[in-house]
């Protein structure tokens, strides 16, 4: 097993193995099922999450259909309506976004972008996936109990979510907050190892300034939900009890159906206030790995260092600690103390001057660029676009008083949907487009990749721009069907449909997506170690895709940063972090040691 | 080239869609203008620095593309640069904002001599509570609901006898007179929300919560509820009519009062 060679000064000698004992598979279940390899455990975290992503795809399909479509399809009723946006809207930022940037690009990248041979706490590790899973699963099991899925709305709002005349009433909701539970318990397992791992895992030179901000992105992500994450779980407890054993917590006195339920004295909007204190650095939680993976993709395929690092490592910590102090800004019309809407409204613009200087940062890296319009990079490309519409839009949710006639509205739904669906969206498609070669040694096919991209660019801006006028024109949200309404003309219909329509064609593509996935695995074309020609480490590892371990006998030592690209005087245009240009090579390995190590 | 042009292309869409679109603000019919112009400047702004940006990415596409023999610039950072866009984004977020927080704080500031209403939410209906004679509003909780008190209006409070109950109604409002809605729900969220007027609160229960309009002008205007309140929340509508005063004093007299709800009950009771 390993040799613990350690320096006079009990670091490791340079170059030489790290104290990590890793547990080595000795059959195929152990190598592919219960495996504690973090690049295992990240496929696994991605074909779950994305398994579970095509399920809130369809949904969306079908609320599309009934929104252009009323009555068209006979078995969406108001309960399967209300039950569909649920699960579509827990599913995306949870169950997906959450499970596939963390779980999956956190395990599959963390350790290899840092010269690490696995995650420090491997055994956690595998157990979180398998917690993830089962979570997963209990959130699909709400299809099949009685009564279905709950239809309280993603929001979960007390006191309608445990209340008759809710859909799911009846087991749905305990289903979902027990889900969510799950969730948060495997999360905080795999978020301690990504949070030790990037701190204390990291090779020899490997300092927090050379990072790649893709690790930055997922580092600082990650500390946000281990802190965000348990107001969501004694939230989702509290209202299992107000479920189960009859507490009062979130449920006032309450006359429904018109008899006076046994409730009283708790308050509905303290959920809101545990949700939302989640629930807003659940959208940086979602955005800063997308942030951190787009700058690294936007510099290796325009052959220039990011602009800026420096700017971009602090606006993302920036970023993260002032996501806590804005949560309500999605409560300015929920009846709290309108005073504090002068608070959120100050937190929420100023977030946006760190946003925007990134923004700035990755078009100035393209500007005097060598830009290379591979697949990866027209998804980075795509997510500007996107995220700046997003983000500028939130300009006019954030400021408390012009949120009052937009609130509620459909205006809501595209902004959410731009800046934090299709945004981190694409860019995990231009991720995956990227590290596909490393993960499978093939590379994804570029025509069938081009078409998925400008059927998804561009089909989805058809489907939220648009939406947002709509909302101007005060057209409200989780509307089941709009019916006669005075104010909204027939054209209003019309344009729906255009929506509907342009949902289904991107949705569509994204079966092009997984035909590419799965018959590039056999007949892709072969990539070699570095088909980017990338600087980072991960394209570094001796074998590809990369072994269990990694690195073979010897860790890679760093000596410089993470963008090193088109320097002046150097022989090519990338300089990998490990290369020690212009000084000499590192010395020759101590076989000895090495041979121990394997 | 072409990917420099379909950017482009997103933008003039957008400017264009914006421009032409015909799915825009419903006229206003409330004091709530200045939201309505914290809105459009907000537009501006957004819209030309997203006009900008996009513009400026995709000049970037195309002018430096991949050719032969290029080789990309090295800089890692500009201090000036960054510092100057720092600071001018900062100014127009400023800008932004600081007429935003003042129009709030009239938003929130119920101005003297304005009338109170009262508005209940319940699945999936709303009801009006008007003040009677005296000008006043008496108490009222949903403990105190019962059939006969559907919305738990406190008999015992001598301000509530003559309060005007409009139960499954339209409410009327006097045009150009201030009033605040003071919203009350009884079982679960909802929100009353006059596309119009452009306010909206959510309505919780065990609070009471408001906001206040001056009607500007008269007309039928549809009240939705813009909070997700259960399976019927799609059906819950309502209608508010705003009236001259003379109309609105001529619709007010014919509404019950709260005292005369509970006497037919009193009387069956007694028979």
């Amino acid at each position: 097993m390993v040799d613990l060679t350690h320096g006079a000064d009990g670091h490791a000698a340079p170059g030489h193995d790290e104290e990590l004992e890793l547990y080595h598979p000795t059959n195929w279940v152990t190598k592919y099922v219960f495996s504690q390899d973090a690049k295992v455990i990240a496929i696994q975290y991605g074909l779950t999450a994305t398994a579970i992503g095509l399920v809130a795809l369809v949904l969306s399909w079908l609320m599309r259909i009934q929104l252009a479509y009323p009555g068209l399809l006979a078995f969406i009723d108001a309960d399967h309506y209300y039950q569909f946006i649920t699960m579509h809207g827990m599913i995306m930022v949870v169950y997906l976004l959450t499970a596939i940037f963390l779980g999956g690009f956190g395990n599959y990248l963390i350790p290899l972008m840092l010269g690490a041979r696995d995650m420090m706490f491997p055994y956690l590790n595998m157990l979180s996936y398998w917690i993830y899973l089962l979570a997963v699963l209990v959130l699909a099991a709400g299809f099949f109990v009685p009564g279905g899925p709950t239809g309280a709305g993603w929001t979960l709002y007390p006191p309608q979510a445990i209340l008759a005349n809710t859909p799911g009433q009846q087991w749905g909701i305990i289903i979902m907050l027990v889900s969510l539970m799950l969730f948060i318990i495997g999360f905080t397992m795999g978020g301690l190892n990504y949070v030790v791992t990037v701190l204390q895992g990291r090779t020899k030179g490997m300092t927090l300034m050379r990072m790649p901000l893709t690790i930055w992105g997922i580092f600082t992500a990650t500390v946000m939900a281990l802190l965000a994450f348990p107001a969501l779980f004694v939230g989702a407890l509290m209202m299992l009890f107000d479920r189960l054993l009859g507490t009062s917590f979130f449920m006032p006195s309450i006359v429904a159906m018109g008899e006076q339920l046994p409730t009283g004295g708790g308050s509905p909007i303290l959920f809101q206030h545990l949700f939302w204190f989640f629930g807003h650095p659940e959208v940086y939680i979602v955005a800063l790995p997308a942030f951190g993976i787009v700058s690294d993709l936007i510099s290796t395929h325009a052959r220039k260092n990011i602009f800026g690092y420096r700017m971009m490592v602090w606006a993302i910590v920036v970023i993260g600690a002032l996501s806590f102090v804005v949560w309500a800004h999605h409560m300015y019309v929920s009846g709290m103390n309108p005073g504090f809407g002068f608070f959120f409204a100050t937190t929420t613009l100023i977030i946006a001057v760190p946003t925007a200087l990134k923004v700035y940062n990755w078009v100035l890296t393209l500007w005097r660029g060598d830009i290379h319009f591979t697949v990866p990079m027209l998804f980075a490309l795509g997510f500007i676009v996107t995220f700046v519409n997003g983000g500028l839009t939130g300009l006019f949710l954030g400021n408390v008083v012009v949120d009052v006639p937009l609130s509620d509205t459909l205006f809501v739904v595209a902004h959410f949907h731009m800046v934090m669906g299709v945004a981190p969206i694409l860019v995990i498609f231009g991720a995956i487009y990227h590290w596909y070669p490393k993960i499978t040694g093939r590379m994804l096919d570029a025509t069938l990749g081009k078409i998925h991209f400008w059927v998804t660019f561009l089909g989805a801006y058809a489907v939220f721009f648009p939406m947002h006028y709509l909302g101007l024109l005060g057209m409200p949200r989780r509307y089941f069907e709009m019916g006669e309404t005075a104010f909204v003309p027939p054209s209003a219909h019309t344009l729906n449909e255009f929506m509907t329509i342009a949902a289904l064609v991107v949705g569509a593509a994204q079966m092009l997506f997984l035909f590419n996935l799965a018959w590039s695995l056999r007949h892709g074309k072969e990539a070699g170690g570095n088909p980017w020609r990338a600087t980072t480490l991960e394209w570094q590892t001796p074998e590809t895709p990369p072994a269990h371990g990694n690195w073979g006998p010897e860790l890679p030592v760093v000596y410089r940063w993470a963008y090193d690209y088109s320097v002046p005087g150097a022989d090519r245009d990338f300089l990998p972090q490990n290369d020690p240009w212009p000084g000499e090579p590192a010395p020759a390995p101590d076989t000895a040691v090495a041979e121990g190590a394997r | 080239m072409l990917i420099a042009i379909i950017l482009a292309l997103v933008v003039v869409g957008s400017v264009l869609f914006h421009v032409l679109s015909p799915w825009w603000f419903t006229p206003i019919a409330s004091n709530w203008r200045y939201i309505d112009d914290t809105i459009s400047f907000t537009f501006w702004i957004t819209g030309v620095v997203f006009a900008v940006v996009v513009l400026f990415l995709a000049y970037c596409v195309w002018r430096f593309r991949h050719q032969p023999g290029r080789r990309a610039a090295y800089e890692p950072e500009n201090k000036r640069l960054e510092t100057w866009l720092a600071i001018v984004t900062g100014i127009g977020v400023a800008a932004m904002l600081a007429p935003g927080l003042v129009v709030w704080g009239q938003f929130i500031t119920v101005p003297a001599g304005a009338s109170a209403i009262e508005v209940v939410g319940q699945q999936w209906q709303w009801a009006y509570r008007l003040p009677g004679k005296d000008g006043q509003l008496g108490t009222a909780d949903t403990r105190a609901v019962t059939a006969e008190n559907p919305l738990g209006v406190n008999p015992d409070d001598p301000k509530s006898l003559d309060d005007v109950i409009v139960q499954g109604g339209e409410l009327h409002l006097p045009v150009g007179k201030p009033v605040a809605l003071l919203l009350r729900s009884i079982d679960a969220l909802h929100n009353f929300y006059v596309p119009e007027f452009r306010a909206k609160m959510d309505m919780l229960p065990g609070s009471v919560t408001y906001y206040w309009v001056t009607p500007t002008r008269t007309g039928t205007f549809e009240a939705l509820c813009a909070e997700l309140c259960g399976v019927g929340h799609p059906y819950m509508r309502g209608t508010v009519i705003v009236d001259t005063e003379t109309d609105y004093q001529a619709w007010l007299d014919q509404q019950q009062t709260f005292e005369q709800m509970l006497a037919p009950a009193t009387t069956s009771a007694l028979e």
